[in-house]
């Protein structure tokens, strides 16, 4: 079932799809406001990405007050906001509404619910400590306008990176992409 | 005027995929006097709208291990990319205000022989421009003015979490950077959707690129509507999204938008005496030949 079909006045929701747990995980990770919103729908008139799609911020925070967690860690949704922080700007609750979405999908990664393509720029992340590593193109067009051919990044330096992939294996990142 | 020294943080895009824009800074900058120190083995910020959205605890012990570069090079950092300062700047402001990012931090770092004490700041270069040289000292060195109108593209993460930025005004309707633009007698039009997000953000870019270039879309549609020379940024991956995006934009949608885009330290550069060349303006996918015969003719 769909987000939009769980919430249409046919299809009532009901208490067991409901994890009433999730506010008190999403204060833990930091948005400590968030049962102060008056779903006054600031956040979703000020988002440049649900003014193209049918992204609703306002929906976003609902789902996650009443704890319909398992559609929205599914939900192609919580990957449509560019993070741009209008909506938090503007919100009269000062709520931490990208703060949220981040939590939301940092849940969601969790459980397996990633995009292709960010698996496979983490893999770039992983390996070379770039999310957007250097290529040979790229190599010849800094070296035509004076610069080293590798910047004095991870890129220069092997040892640096292995620090760097070091972090990434105590904190779980590589489980995390690898699985 | 004290010593102006800071560590250079570059990221990923800015010497990966636009080194023309990475050596607009370094010359620009060696010419106003301030110094830029490489930080030897910096990485990826990492990317807040990627890394912070899949694992939190990975994007904060990256993040603090790059400022823990600096912080032994003992200098303030500066990017030129809104995404590594919005990584950067939040990072070492929440270390001084939330005692658990201090603890992952240490817990992180620790095990890889570093630390990080929140001694340094990490500034935009606008931040280094507007406050830490100033407006009127930047006007010494200004030979040729532009005859130019642009649309000047703040992008998101220069403002805002707002506070967590060094701003006194509030971030609706900034005007520091219409202010350094038109240091080099280029003329800041208003113009819609000016404060509007590129689009690249939050992964979206990368998640999902029909939405993202949608954004930019807009945003070049907005700068046509004012009849400017030019779109003026001051974020590397925003350089990228309205730069590159436009040429996915025609391929994708059959247009054939050329609006040429112009990093802030290039425009800087051109008012400087600096060529084109020299600026890297020609490592641009959109052609900026339209824009220099403008400024040749006067």
């Amino acid at each position: 079932m769909t987000l939009t079909e769980c919430l249409s006045p046919r299809k009532p929701i009901t208490i067991n799809q409901l994890d009433r747990k999730l506010p008190e995980e999403l204060i833990a990770a930091g948005v400590e406001r968030i049962r102060e919103c008056i779903q006054c729908g600031t956040c979703t008139a000020s988002c440049p990405s649900g003014r193209r799609t049918a992204y609703r911020t306002r929906l976003i925070m609902r789902r996650a007050l009443l704890g319909l967690k398992e559609d929205l860690l599914k939900s192609l949704d919580l990957w449509l906001c560019t993070t741009c922080y209008t909506c938090y700007e503007r919100c009269p609750r000062k709520i931490s509404v990208v703060e949220t979405i981040i939590a939301l999908r940092n849940m969601a990664a969790a459980k397996g619910f990633m995009l292709p393509r960010h698996k496979e720029i983490s893999r770039y992340l992983i390996n070379y400590g770039h999310f957007v590593p250097i290529n040979d193109a790229n190599k010849k067009r800094r070296v035509e306008v004076g610069l080293s051919e590798l910047p004095p990044t991870v890129h220069s330096y092997p040892e640096a990176l292995e620090e760097v992939k070091k972090l990434f294996e105590i904190t779980g990142f590589n489980k995390l992409v690898e699985g | 005027m004290p010593e102006l020294r800071y560590a250079f943080f570059l990221g990923c895009i800015m010497p990966n995929r636009y080194p023309g824009v990475e050596a607009s800074v370094r010359k620009v900058f060696k010419e106003l006097g301030i110094e830029l120190v490489d930080m030897k083995g910096a990485s990826c910020c990492p990317a807040p709208g990627v890394a912070r959205s899949f694992h939190f605890d990975a994007w904060l012990a990256v993040a603090a291990r790059n400022l823990s570069i600096a912080e032994e090079m003992g200098l303030d950092l500066v990017t030129g990319c809104n995404g590594c300062y919005a990584t950067l700047r939040d990072v070492a402001h929440d270390y001084h205000n939330k005692e658990w990012i201090r603890e992952k931090i240490d817990k992180y770092l620790s095990q890889i022989g570093r630390s990080f004490k929140g001694k340094i700041q990490a500034k935009h270069i606008l931040e280094v421009l507007y406050f830490d040289l100033g407006i009127e000292k930047l006007k010494e060195f200004m030979e040729k003015p532009l005859n130019l109108k642009v649309a000047v593209h703040y992008g998101c993460h220069i403002l805002k979490p707002s506070e967590k930025r060094p701003w006194k005004e509030g971030v609706e309707r900034p005007k520091f950077f219409d202010e350094l633009v038109e240091v080099t007698g280029a003329k800041s039009v208003n113009w819609r959707n000016k404060f509007m997000c590129c689009g690249a953000g939050g992964g979206l870019r990368s998640g999902v690129l029909e939405v993202a270039l949608d954004m930019t879309r807009e945003k070049i549609e907005s700068a046509y509507a004012s009849n400017v020379d030019c779109i003026v940024n001051a974020c590397s991956f925003c350089h990228l999204q309205f730069d590159f995006g436009q040429t996915e934009i025609n391929k994708a949608c059959n247009t054939s938008y050329s609006m040429p885009i112009v990093y802030y330290t290039q425009l800087l550069g051109l008012a400087m005496g600096f060529s084109p060349k020299e600026l890297g303006l020609h490592q641009n996918f959109i052609n900026v030949e339209p824009l220099l015969k403008k400024l040749e003719a006067g």
